[in-house]
């Protein structure tokens, strides 16, 4: 039933997600400030004659005044979400827009329509949405409404209309280059050091997504491993009468030291995996960001260079050039506002991220230890409690 | 019970050193040495430090030791020789002979065989073992003046040989069905613990690749910077901490290691059995054919087809004074045969008397020692999780601060 809900049955406190998805990003202006919470759930397969797609339920809750209902449902698919990053990189391209997942993964491990691919795509696209929802600017965005509240053919007809991408390229390919090549000598500082800052990050966050992934791999071998190691334990005390328990003992450790490790598993595959990959995005996303701004800028410098040279038409051009010191600047502050927001949240979900995999790790060994020591106790240490030699 | 040679005289296998030297066959060769060093107790309790021997012994004389003891003592579970050749090795460990962590773990396994040897009641008594401890010069050829290898020979030969037991011991039986079975899962469970190492090490090591990146990134931060550096630092140490923690499991392993190889030694025993019996009862039906023999030659009638009885028929029978010889080689050796089958049905029982006290004195050994194995490897990985917790304790104060 997609019909739009009641207004009373709205409450504003807990949307309706696992409460795991809440825990996945912070709430910037505390849970009592926010007004409008979004999930992503419910993964479906459509069949047409011509393809196969997944969509995926958009269930949007707000108080806000401009949106006419407190409660949306609608379905969306993939290329739905790539035409709101488009639109959104359009209207403000020196704001920070969050990463979408990746197309087509071909690890060669997942395949396009296995169930984790599927749902390690809708957690990445549950994310960029409240990533959006989040941001000051960005949540406002009129093409953000109409994605989370149009039914399927009202978005279809919203894309159609208005210009297109590529016509709103003003210059050509090699007059961006070498307005870009300008505009880096006069790039204020701030942004060089960003440009530095973002190449080492960039750098960084890329090996430690490949560490990641290698950790994860070897735990997984590792537990494979040990899943054969216990019974073969079980199967010695089969022959075996005296030591029978004491060997039955060391088979449930190393049981439980299996299901202990895929417990661990599970806590890097869904939190340290997917917050490092997304920040693997963000740099290309930041680096894009500070290549757009040094464009403005180009354009900028390079009207103002071409003025230096016509001294006449001075005053036709300073209309112009004032109209791009403007966008310039804009820009600049728009850019220098969001980073610092950036930065910021990646400083807390770094945090969040690595101090949840210490404490899974804690809970890792905390559980292996209290097994083994209790199996100590009952099974080696009761024959003594009850008088055997 | 006397006291055994383990608690009057203090045996250690205390250095191993690498040696060079031409062998039999006047080829340059390089082996490893070991010193064995012995005191004598009692004057310890004088409140005297007694005088130190010591004597060194490569592998190969501990090979000639035991199998000299294998083949004198047939009712005894001889204690084995730590391996020869590194076996069920993961991939950090060299399979190298002259890798100084095998020599090491090797040296300790020759210490250990040389205590079981003399802590056991009856082999701790031999002549020759007591020799090997304490006699450098001529031990080789006093092993071989006592005739053993002959004896070695044929065993060898007997414990591969194939036969069927008609009336098998079902003790026996089951011991030898228990030894196969020991064997199988022991060698499994060892090629299993080594590939679970390799891959724990695999596990721990990549954390240490944790470091070098968080070092690089928290130049380029500056409130996270401390916390990434000082998380980084102990992502090495829980790296590093693995090479401690396997290298004692390597003991462990070597422990249960013995015991694969005291099956060899529980199953030989069992072979032995099979061939006393095998032979024993080869000797009886001698014995029974031999006397029916001698009956139908004194009676005259054939009851059985013979090849003989056939060309007697054909060529005419035996004059009288032909047959009483006949009958009279054979009444000694039937009065031969009954002597030999009696001694042997005494050889028998006694084997099976003493082998079967042996047996006992094994099987408690082994259960004893089994589980003590057992609660050390768990107390090593309680031990394990232990330094795991401190880490990322540590790792967590410092993530929660970037």
């Amino acid at each position: 039933d997609t019909s739009l809900a009641e207004v009373n049955s709205f409450s504003p406190s807990v949307p309706i997600s696992p409460s795991s998805m809440i825990n996945q990003y912070k709430f910037e202006d505390g849970p009592e400030l926010r007004d409008l919470f979004i999930t992503v759930d419910d993964p479906e397969s459509h069949i047409t004659a011509i393809e196969t797609f997944i969509t995926y339920r958009v269930v949007t809750k707000t108080t806000r005044g401009e949106f006419d209902s407190s409660e949306y449902e609608v379905r969306r698919r993939y290329q739905d979400f790539l035409w709101l990053k488009s639109k959104l990189e359009e209207a403000h391209p020196t704001l920070i827009i969050p990463p979408l997942p990746e197309k087509f993964i071909m690890k060669g491990m997942v395949e396009r329509f296995s169930d984790e691919f599927i749902e390690t795509r809708r957690k990445a696209l549950h994310k960029f949405l409240n990533r959006i929802a989040d941001h000051p600017t960005l949540t406002f965005n009129e093409d953000f409404k109409i994605f989370l509240t149009a039914q399927a053919w009202e978005l279809s007809s919203h894309k159609k209309q208005g210009p297109g991408l590529l016509s709103r390229m003003g210059q050509t390919v090699r007059a961006v280059a070498s307005s870009v090549r300008r505009a880096v000598k006069n790039r204020p500082e701030m942004f060089t050091e960003m440009n530095n800052y973002m190449e080492t990050f960039s750098q960084k966050i890329n090996v430690l997504d490949k560490i990641a992934h290698r950790i994860y791999k070897e735990e997984r071998d590792y537990f494979s491993e040990m899943k054969e190691y216990g019974p073969i334990h079980t199967l010695w005390s089969a022959s075996e009468e005296d030591i029978a328990d004491s060997l039955k003992g060391i088979a449930s450790c190393i049981d439980r030291c299996c299901k202990a490790t895929e417990k661990r598993m599970a806590g890097l595959s869904e939190h340290l995996l997917p917050v490092l990959h997304e920040y693997v995005l963000y740099s290309e996303i930041l680096m894009g960001v500070l290549k757009r701004r040094d464009q403005i800028q180009g354009e900028l410098d390079s009207k103002v260079d071409a003025l230096a040279n016509k001294k006449t038409e001075k005053d036709l051009f300073s209309e112009e050039i004032g109209k791009l010191e403007d966008k310039v600047e804009r820009a600049n502050n728009a850019l220098k506002a969001d980073w610092d927001r950036w930065k910021q949240n990646m400083q807390w979900d770094m945090r969040s991220s690595f101090t949840n995999v210490a404490e899974n790790n804690l809970r890792y060994y905390e559980e292996v230890k209290l097994f083994l020591t209790k199996m100590l106790i009952f099974h080696y240490f009761s024959e003594e409690v009850h008088g055997f030699s | 019970m006397e006291d055994c040679l383990a608690k009057k005289m203090e045996i250690t296998v205390s250095e191993a050193e690498k040696r060079t030297g031409r062998n039999a066959m006047n080829i340059q060769e390089t082996y490893t040495a070991y010193l064995i060093e012995t005191r004598a107790v009692e004057s310890q309790s004088e409140g005297q430090c007694a005088p130190v021997d010591s004597l060194w012994r490569r592998y190969s004389e501990f090979e000639l030791l035991r199998n000299y003891l294998s083949v004198t003592y047939p009712h005894i579970v001889v204690p084995p020789l730590p391996e020869k050749r590194a076996d069920f090795v993961w991939h950090k460990l060299s399979a190298d002979n002259m890798d100084p962590d095998f020599v090491e773990r090797r040296r300790i396994g020759l210490e250990n065989f040389l205590l079981r040897v003399a802590s056991h009641p009856v082999l701790c008594q031999d002549k020759i073992f007591y020799a090997f401890l304490t006699q450098e010069g001529g031990w080789k050829e006093m092993v071989n003046e006592t005739g053993f290898q002959l004896k070695a020979d044929s065993r060898l030969k007997a414990l591969n040989a194939t036969f069927r037991v008609k009336n098998p011991d079902k003790r026996f039986t089951e011991l030898k069905h228990y030894s196969d079975e020991l064997q199988s899962v022991i060698s499994h469970l060892l090629r299993v613990r080594a590939r679970v190492a390799d891959r724990l090490y695999g596990v721990y090591k990549v954390h240490g690749n944790y470091g070098r990146v968080f070092s690089e990134w928290s130049a380029i931060e500056k409130e996270m910077g401390d916390g990434l550096q000082s998380a980084g630092h102990h992502m090495d140490v829980y790296a590093a901490s693995i090479d401690d923690i396997l290298e004692e499991e390597e003991h462990y392993a070597d422990q249960l290691k013995e015991y694969l190889f005291y099956a060899e030694a529980l199953r030989a025993v069992c072979r032995k059995h099979e061939l006393m019996q095998y032979d024993l009862e080869m000797a009886a039906q001698d014995l029974t054919s031999k006397k029916q023999q001698c009956e139908e030659l004194a009676t005259g009638t054939v009851r059985t087809f013979s090849l003989k009885g056939m060309t007697s028929k054909l060529f005419g029978q035996e004059t009288p004074e032909q047959r009483e010889a006949k009958i009279k080689v054979l009444e000694e050796q039937i009065q031969e045969g009954e002597e030999q089958l009696k001694s042997k049905n005494l050889e028998g029982r006694d084997f099976v008397k003493s082998a079967w006290a042996d047996i006992e004195r094994f099987k408690e050994q082994k259960n004893h020692d089994l589980k003590e194995a057992l609660i050390s490897y768990a107390v090593m990985q309680i031990s394990m999780c232990k330094k795991g917790i401190q880490v990322w304790t540590n790792a967590k104060d410092c993530f929660s601060k970037m």
